[in-house]
């Protein structure tokens, strides 16, 4: 009897040491390229003896997937590992605490692999509690290669030759900017602005800390004043088209250029068109470099296999192999600096170089319209604003009042 | 036994009506405390005064959520009473292959409002839609863009509100008026009164609780109009077409911003009061002509 209870015992006791490591992920990727990349993720997860429980919830760009989230934590019970981004990390490690992932961080080296600006974001007060999977660049134009040859035009370097350039072609019956009438979309090109013309310590006051005399400058309404001009390049029928209709009309050439983060390259692979030959992609007159940087939080989970699992897919999703794999997929291009960059594209190989670049000089800068810089309150004061503005006849001055207003009422 | 036959009755309510008392007025209450603190991402619990309706009556988007509403809700009120009203006068007619004419009227109640709205954004979209047929017949200067005019776009919400709810309202006019006493028209008739006279003087006053269930009906439609804006503008251009209701999904669900989101939930919950309230005191009151 009492061996019988000894062994148990033992058993009990031995059990966790043994234990399968398993994880469920909440993302939603759930659509053609982004689905194949999970799925990258899933096997390499499998194939280290791991239980996978998939967790994926479409619809709403995130929100579906952010109340479900909401539902889980409210329950005491979420999932191990959850697709977030930027600032809303921190926040929710301000509701519920986050999971310290600091050695699998410290064994594989993160911090040397890493851009410094990318790094912050996937520490909560000090410690690991996010990977990273990509870097996306919001501040690209895109333009119809075709269409820029026969009329003589070379890419912008100045927002100035964008406005010359813009001319030309009105006056040659084609749509100079493809933008669809979105709220983000209105805040992507607005970012973008903000960047190309105040420069990158003007971006770092305006949309990342806030600052009352940044946003009424006059270099505000010189940016409000170059949006004003810009939808005066856009179609009559843009309200409420997608991003990627606007990509197909530079596509087919309907329109000339637009602006857009890179995800925009895959419309134009996808349908087999040539960087190059038959698109350009261009970074967006100014200096500096937009990045929207998708990554997985960890939050505490009960339990050793959960635990375990939750290590091995960090350590995973920070492998070189996958980092490769999934941004082949995605358009965009790994987080990890010291991925060789053979297989992919000239437009991913020039953000590569932009980045660890800009890296260097400060100007490596988180996107607001993408939710990389500001908490969902804030952002969504500032684009309020901007798409107010860019639906009416609003002036720059009523503008930068406004909002600072928003952004003080949101404090 | 005889316990049992007084009380099975309660026994068999006792369950929807614990269900509703947690689920709809638990939670209102609920509402009602988050919209009095500081919540953003979670609920808070810390009450924080009324520091959230401040922030909403300041906020411009909410300015005109309300304005829309009103708009909204006026016109979309009253132009579904007309043509559900004209729609049923004239079936009244004892005109051949009503029932078919019924049936078509009132189909479009039949659509979800998502359908409504995706066909009506096709519809009123001036580089696929009507503009651009019109034109096509060779009227080039033909122009109707309000779908995409921030200050007109919200009467497109009302185009295709109505276009959905007429029909409906049309079901309970024509069964309204079918419940007239066809004795007094008949005597009407003979008397030589005009019929129109006949419809303003004796119909239509007779009718009197027929309009107030409709227009309760079509108040609390209107009030809670989300999923047609959504897929007719998804509230643009810009913002120019919000409701309350999807200011508050925004607030909720995308900006985590739950206080904000309780306390338009609570300002919602009172226009409805301030409609329905009235209308239950006139419907429980003693009736003194009985």
């Amino acid at each position: 009897m009492k061996s019988v209870l000894a062994a148990s015992t033992a058993m009990f006791l031995a059990a966790p040491a043994m234990a399968e490591p398993s994880a469920e992920v909440l993302h939603w990727w759930t659509s053609g390229g982004e689905a194949k990349s999970v799925a990258v993720l899933q096997d390499q997860f499998k194939a280290e003896g791991g239980t996978w429980t998939d967790m994926p919830v479409a619809g709403g760009g995130g929100d579906a997937a952010m109340t479900a989230l909401r539902a889980r934590v409210l329950a005491g019970n979420a999932p191990a590992a959850v697709q977030l981004k930027g600032p809303a990390i921190q926040e929710w490690y301000e509701e519920t605490g986050l999971a310290d992932i600091g050695d699998v961080a410290g064994e594989n080296g993160w911090a040397e692999v890493l851009p410094p600006q990318l790094a912050e974001h996937m520490k909560c007060e000090d410690q690991w509690c996010a990977a990273p999977v990509n870097v996306h660049r919001i501040n690209w134009i895109w333009g119809n290669k075709q269409i820029l040859d026969a009329n003589g035009i070379a890419m912008p370097t100045s927002w100035d030759e964008f406005n010359a350039a813009a001319e030309k072609l009105k006056a040659a019956g084609i749509t100079p900017l493809a933008h669809g009438g979105q709220n983000w979309q209105d805040a992507t090109v607005f970012e973008t602005l903000v960047l190309g013309l105040g420069g990158p310590d003007f971006y770092r006051a305006a949309l990342i800390d806030l600052n009352p005399e940044a946003l009424t400058s006059d270099t505000m309404k010189q940016v409000f004043d170059q949006l004003r001009t810009l939808r005066g390049y856009v179609d009559d029928n843009f309200s409420g088209r997608d991003w990627n209709l606007a990509t197909a009309m530079v596509m087919n050439g309907e329109a000339a250029f637009q602006i857009m983060g890179d995800w925009a390259k895959g419309e134009f692979l996808a349908a087999g068109k040539v960087p190059g030959t038959d698109f350009v992609c261009w970074p967006a007159p100014g200096d500096g470099y937009l990045y929207n940087v998708d990554s997985f939080a960890f939050f505490e989970v009960e339990g050793e296999d959960k635990q375990q699992g939750q290590k091995l897919l960090a350590k995973l999703i920070m492998g070189p192999e996958f980092q490769k794999v999934f941004n082949l997929n995605k358009g965009s291009i790994p987080a990890r600096t010291d991925v060789a960059l053979d297989e992919f594209d000239d437009c991913a190989k020039q953000s590569n170089a932009d980045m660890n670049a800009d890296a260097g000089d400060g100007s490596l800068l988180p996107s607001y319209a993408h939710g990389m810089a500001l908490r969902g309150a804030q952002a969504g004061a500032v684009t309020d604003v901007v798409t107010n503005f860019f639906n009416s006849d609003m002036s720059s001055d009523d503008a930068v009042q406004q909002l600072a207003d928003a952004v003080a009422a949101t404090m | 036994m005889e316990w049992l036959e007084r009380n099975v009755p309660k026994l068999v309510l006792a369950p929807s009506f614990v269900a509703i008392l947690v689920f709809v007025y638990g939670f209102i209450g609920w509402t009602a405390w988050v919209s009095l603190t500081k919540s953003k991402l979670m609920p808070r619990y810390e009450i924080d005064g009324f520091g959230q309706y401040g922030r909403l009556v300041a906020s411009p988007r909410w300015d005109v959520a309300m304005d829309n509403l009103f708009i909204f809700g006026a016109l979309f009120i009253v132009i579904s009473m007309v043509v559900g009203l004209m729609l049923a006068i004239f079936l009244d007619q004892q005109i051949r292959s009503e029932g078919v004419l019924r049936t078509i009227y009132l189909y479009p109640m039949a659509l979800s409002l998502i359908v409504t709205g995706t066909s009506w954004k096709w519809i009123l979209n001036p580089g696929l839609g009507i503009q651009e047929m019109v034109r096509g017949w060779g009227f080039e200067s033909f122009t109707f863009d309000w779908l995409i005019r921030p200050e007109m776009a919200i009467y497109t919400v009302v185009i295709a509100a109505v276009w959905q709810a007429s029909g409906f309202v049309m079901a309970l006019f024509l069964a309204g008026l079918r419940s007239v006493d066809t004795e007094i028209i008949r005597a009407a008739q003979v008397d030589g009164i005009p019929t129109h006279r006949i419809y303003t003087a004796i119909i239509i006053p007779t009718m009197a609780p027929i309009f107030l269930s409709a227009f309760i009906v079509l108040a609390h439609l209107a009030i809670k109009a989300f999923d047609l804006v959504i897929a007719l503008t998804n509230g643009g251009p810009g913002y120019a077409t919000d409701l309350p209701a999807t200011y508050m999904y925004a607030m909720a669900f995308s900006r985590g911003d739950l206080g904000q989101a309780a306390a338009s939930a609570m300002i919602m919950m009172m226009v409805i009061f301030a409609i329905v309230v009235p209308y239950l005191y006139s419907e429980l009151r003693p009736r003194r002509d009985h």
